[in-house]
């Protein structure tokens, strides 16, 4: 079956994803933290990998490793920020893995934190349009709804698609949020709900885009003989870990339509725990917009170009399909976090392959294939998570 | 205030001026150092001619700071006659609604001010229909 | 100052060697501005339309729009280019020369001269003489001319019916480039407090009726009837004629008086239908008679700007025009080109809206 490694994600925090007035940065982190060390049995890290992409920006708050290390109770541990736009979270998962992997750190704490609303108004599209390319995409006021808006017409003109044809995947997401406590939004959407939604940037209407919120949640990552007497979850270790990096520009791109980075990582990965795309029971996909969770599934190699769509369409990634995606609700129902998406992302898949996943368990899931990009699949980091017999 | 970084950009910005590989001869826009294909250096710029057709296209109506008195707006993805994609506003659209496949012509217009009113002010290409056919 | 050397003449002979309009395309109906201030009253609407610029326009983006379709008339190297002089009352910098940024948009930068000028409605041809200047006396082989601007009504004024933007700019050079030779030029500039803005206003003043008699008829004429005069030619020696045109009437009185007749200044007759587009208005008539004209017409044009002054050329248009004509658009494609727009639209795009 998939390959074995040693490191093994012993334990899993998360605060809900919401717009969170009172509570501040360094407190959801810690919050997080603190959840992730508990549910493993209180291992003491030596490391902290800090997934964030804006709160220089957004909190005029960088340094952020330091910050958190600190404020958690852990100062004078390693600690740094990984950015990668919003595959922060994915990335810093995947330097936790590489210390553990390594030998070279023994228990790493990997946190992803974003915090959208501590500054208002336009500016907050001014710091995501420095995830673009700041002098040929940024200056012409691009933003990163746009660019997915770009991607969307011309998919929808190059396959000719009915003008709903995007519509399935935010129904099965916001289906799926309805079981998720840390869900931003936990109520179901009707396809009359979708057709008459409010265009953002057309062709995108509402249900197209995720919503931007904050969020914290974190894992803490080990070896397995490092793992606590007694330690009574199964054991879900990181199959692969891999990066893929395209042009940032998304005039740069060779073929604009296909998610280069995303299939190499994904690919890297399969090769890496000894898969293939049949095998994977659930897909945590990046679907900050509709079309990027259509374009996901392409290059993950579940569907033929222009056709993922129908996979949606016919239920086919509920989570009574062939391969449920966004199983606790995606970016698009349990909400966008940033830099935080990544960890989200290993939680659920994380809670999925332990049984816990409520309502919205998929029988007997044993991988877990996730997926975190940076803006358009500029960057794509997959991991794949397995349950061991 | 941006100043070096806008006057660095100027005279790809006021004449499209890219790059040309010498040795794979490909041709990028914006200029690049380092040929993606081949790994070559490239050190020759290239000129292009600032016609192109619409490639895909969206409108924006919750603008960023410092676009957010001009909106809405349109902002395409333009493939040059030449071959590259560039990124850019389409503007002078009148009545017309811009379609995938417009044939499109490049015109130096202001992009924004850096800042305010007192800022320095940042000119460059957008694509608008072909005034003469 | 003697009979010899009444014109302004330059030791070698020069002309216009490619020239080149600009209008945006936006149009607002001097109705729409009787709607908002006088309930509707269309008796005695000064032109039909103005021209407008859009929201990412100025005196900048148009001029080098203008100034490509000089140099693609022209067919010459950019670097030959040795200076670019800008004139307008609505350059987008009080420092710094909307002409560096024409210089380096045309590829002239940086062995150029540039400068930008001021003299109401008159900086384009002032431009122009200046360029002759530069050229006739063999400092430079080329120099660029352009007068431009996107000119600010005050809102409910009179000027605001007829306060637009548009105009126009020349590759001046050798005669013997020319499409257009220009034999001759005269300034007629007195001290005349007929329009004026002072510094820090937003919007400028004028002097009703002040502005006509002592300060519009006055120096078209004079400069006018002195230039023929100094030529020994009259009204019927040339094929056409255009005048600084801030309305419909004014340049039909100012020919009427000169000598010349309707059909002389039609095609060069465009405040109509674009407005009074100040520094731009003789020069783009100029243009509209070029795209039409023939080998061997002849041409008079007097500009004039408050403060006050005219500026007048003898041209004489050569073969090389029919070559050069269509390389660039025409300027009846740009006044084709029109989107009508309201005045809530036209006080958004001009700026008149508080938004602090």
């Amino acid at each position: 079956m998939c390959k074995k490694t040693d490191v093994i994600i012993a334990g899993v925090g998360q605060i809900p994803v919401d717009e969170i007035w009172e509570i501040s940065l360094r407190s959801m982190a810690t919050k997080a933290m603190r959840a992730a060390i508990e549910d493993a049995d209180h291992l003491k890290p030596q490391a902290l990998y800090v997934g964030n992409m804006l709160a220089s920006t957004l909190s005029r708050q960088a340094h952020l490793g330091t910050l958190l290390a600190d404020y958690s109770g852990l100062a004078g541990i390693e600690a740094e920020t990984l950015e990668a736009g919003g595959a922060s979270g994915g990335a810093a998962l995947r330097q936790g893995y590489l210390a553990v992997a390594s030998g070279l750190v023994d228990v790493a704490l990997v946190v992803g934190v974003e915090k959208f609303t501590d500054t208002i108004g336009p500016e907050v599209e001014s710091a995501l349009a420095t995830l673009a390319d700041a002098d040929n995409e940024s200056i012409h006021g691009m933003t990163s709804i746009a660019q997915a808006a770009l991607l969307a017409r011309r998919y929808l003109y190059e396959y000719q698609l009915p003008t709903d044809g995007l519509g399935g995947f935010p129904l099965i997401a916001h289906a799926n949020g309805m079981g998720n406590q840390n869900a931003l939004y936990r109520n179901a959407i009707t396809p009359d709900d979708y057709q008459r939604a409010d265009p953002v940037c057309d062709p995108l209407k509402l249900f197209d885009v995720a919503p931007f919120a904050d969020g914290a949640a974190a894992l803490i990552l080990t070896r397995r003989e490092l793992l606590p007497k007694g330690y009574h979850y199964p054991a879900i270790h990181v199959a692969a870990s891999t990066i893929a990096s395209d042009t940032l520009s998304l005039a740069d791109r060779a073929d604009p339509l296909w998610f280069t980075a995303a299939q190499t990582s994904v690919e890297q990965a399969y090769l890496k725990a000894g898969i293939n795309s049949q095998q994977v029971d659930l897909f945590e996909y990046h679907d900050a917009f509709s079309i990027f969770a259509a374009l996901s599934l392409e290059a993950a190699g579940f569907a033929s170009r222009g056709t993922s769509w129908k996979l949606a369409a016919d239920g086919s990634i509920a989570l009574t399909g062939q391969v449920p995606c966004a199983t606790m609700g995606g970016l698009q129902a349990r909400g966008n976090p940033g830099g935080a998406t990544g960890i989200y992302q290993a939680v659920e898949a994380t809670l999925q392959l332990r049984g816990q996943a409520g309502t919205n368990q998929i029988a007997d899931a044993k991988i877990a294939l996730i997926q975190s990009l940076g803006g358009p699949a500029s960057v794509a980091v997959t991991h794949i998570l397995a349950r061991e017999e | 205030m941006e100043i070096a970084r806008h006057w660095r950009l100027k005279e790809q910005r006021y004449n499209l001026v890219g790059s040309i590989c010498p040795k794979c001869k490909r041709r990028y826009f914006p200029p690049r150092e380092v040929c993606p294909k081949c790994g070559c250096d490239i050190n020759t710029p290239f000129r292009f001619s600032g016609r192109g057709e619409v490639y895909s296209f969206t409108t924006i109506y919750e603008a960023p700071s410092g676009f957010d008195d001009s909106g809405p707006y349109s902002v395409a993805l333009v493939k040059l006659e030449e071959g590259p994609l560039v990124t850019a506003q389409l503007t002078d659209l009148g009545e017309a609604k811009p379609e995938i496949g417009m044939p499109v012509e490049m015109v130096t217009r202001r992009l924004r001010s850096d800042g305010d009113e007192r800022g320095m002010l940042i000119y460059g290409y957008k694509f608008r229909p072909m005034l003469k056919a | 100052m003697t009979e010899n050397n009444t014109l302004l003449k330059p030791s070698r002979p020069v002309g216009i060697v490619g020239y080149g309009a600009y209008v945006p395309r936006y149009r607002l109906p001097a109705r729409e501005v009787a709607r908002i201030w006088t309930g509707g009253r269309t008796a005695g609407l000064p032109i039909k339309e103005k021209a407008v610029p859009g929201q990412d326009e100025d005196v900048i983006s148009m001029s080098i729009e203008a100034a490509r379709n000089a140099m693609k008339r022209a067919g010459i190297e950019s670097s030959e280019v040795r200076a670019v002089w800008t004139g307008s009352e609505s350059h987008p910098y009080a420092v710094k020369p909307t002409s560096t940024i024409i210089a380096e948009a045309i590829g002239a930068a940086p062995h150029v001269q540039a400068a930008d000028l001021e003299f109401a409605c008159k900086a384009g041809t002032e431009a122009i003489v200046m360029a002759m200047g530069l050229v006739g006396s063999n400092m430079a082989h080329y120099a660029v001319a352009i007068g431009m601007d996107t000119a600010q009504g005050k809102p409910g004024d009179a000027l605001e019916y007829t306060a637009a933007a548009g105009g126009a700019a020349f590759v001046i050079g050798p005669a013997d480039e020319s499409l257009a030779v220009i034999n001759a030029s005269y300034s007629y500039v007195t001290d005349t407090p007929d329009f004026w803005r002072r510094e820090y206003q937003r919007y400028p003043e004028h002097g009703n009726r002040f502005t006509g008699e002592p300060a519009y008829f006055k120096h078209i004429i004079s400069a006018g009837k002195i230039m023929l005069e100094a030529l020994g030619t009259t009204p019927g020696d040339y094929q056409w004629a255009v005048f600084h045109q801030p309305n419909t009437k004014f340049p039909q009185r100012a020919a009427s008086l000169l000598g010349f007749a309707p059909a002389q200044i039609a095609p060069g007759l465009l405040s109509p239908v674009i407005g009074n587009t100040y520094a731009g208005a003789a020069i783009i008539g100029l243009t509209a008679i070029l795209d039409g004209a023939s080998p061997g017409d002849r041409i008079l044009m007097v500009s004039f700007g408050s403060g006050a002054g005219s500026d007048a050329f003898d041209i004489t248009v050569t073969d090389k025009l029919m070559d050069r004509r269509d390389r660039a658009p025409k300027t009846q494609e740009y006044i084709s080109r029109r989107t009508e727009i309201d005045y809530a639209t036209y006080t958004r795009l001009r700026g008149k809206i508080v938004m602090k």
